[in-house]
């Protein structure tokens, strides 16, 4: 498989179009045969990250990348960043306003929920400096 | 069971997917959450649900669900419909609540999302 790299903006408070990015990756990843469970895995990834800068995250950016051994997921965004990252990946931590949790978003299942669908997780975040995460999903040997 | 099994138990009201009447779809999730739908095994499930946002349709649509079923008679707004049937979800209410809703579904054999019963 010849490698493919796409890039989708994200827009804070954009609830009309939140999910359209992870929408379209799980159509790429569709018409490049990638097996079901894999788009699965990446596909709700992708959508509970777009979620959290759509509530969180202020300006974003969700890029993929697809070679031949894995698909490389990359959420990035300048919103406020997070003091305690290892707090934010507790189950069930949430910041998210009563706004966003009649919505169905904000129990706290978001960041823990990316960690266990992806092969590899790794998540950057800094006060004032916005939040990053990557997360690696192999197309040889799956975790599931 | 198949699709139109659902809409009579429930007695439902089809919004869209009058094609996928004999869709076949063995488990079910009830959820306000969109996260436990997504963290669960959703895929061809019947989701039911009380929210009626376009990110109902997209959570399903990310996760693979096979049908929802909006409960206490709650009808999605026109842009909802649209969405699921441009990616070929099926939407029914029913006039039931959500208790009442999948009790019916129990008894007549839809499992849990890992098949618990």
């Amino acid at each position: 498989m010849a490698a493919l790299k796409k890039e989708y903006h994200i827009n804070k408070n954009d609830f009309i179009r939140a999910g359209e990015a992870s929408i379209g990756v799980k159509n790429v990843l569709k018409s490049l045969d990638v097996d079901p469970s894999i788009i699965r895995r990446v596909a709700i990834c992708g959508y509970e990250g777009e979620m959290n800068v759509v509530m969180h995250g202020g300006t974003g950016k969700l890029n993929i990348e697809i070679n031949s051994t894995n698909i490389v997921l990359d959420i990035s965004d300048n919103g406020p960043g997070m003091a305690n990252t290892e707090l934010a990946m507790e189950r069930g931590y949430s910041t998210a306003t009563d706004e966003y949790r009649e919505m169905g978003f904000g129990a706290g299942m978001g960041l823990p929920n990316m960690e266990k669908n992806s092969d590899e997780f790794k998540i950057d975040s800094a006060v004032g400096k916005g939040t990053r995460i990557r997360m690696v999903f192999s197309l040889t040997h799956s975790k599931e | 069971m198949k699709l139109k099994e659902i809409i009579e138990l429930l007695d439902g009201n089809l919004l869209t997917g009058k094609d996928q009447l004999d869709k076949s779809l063995n488990t079910g999730g009830a959820s306000d959450l969109m996260s436990d739908i997504l963290a669960g095994l959703s895929e061809k499930c019947v989701l039911l649900t009380g929210l009626t946002t376009v990110q109902t349709v997209r959570t399903a649509i990310i996760a693979g669900v096979g049908a929802i079923v909006f409960v206490r008679g709650k009808i999605p707004p026109t842009e909802v419909i649209d969405q699921a049937r441009a990616n070929e979800i099926p939407l029914l209410s029913t006039p039931y609540s959500m208790f009442v809703s999948c009790g019916r579904l129990y008894s007549k054999g839809i499992t849990g999302l890992d098949g618990a019963q």
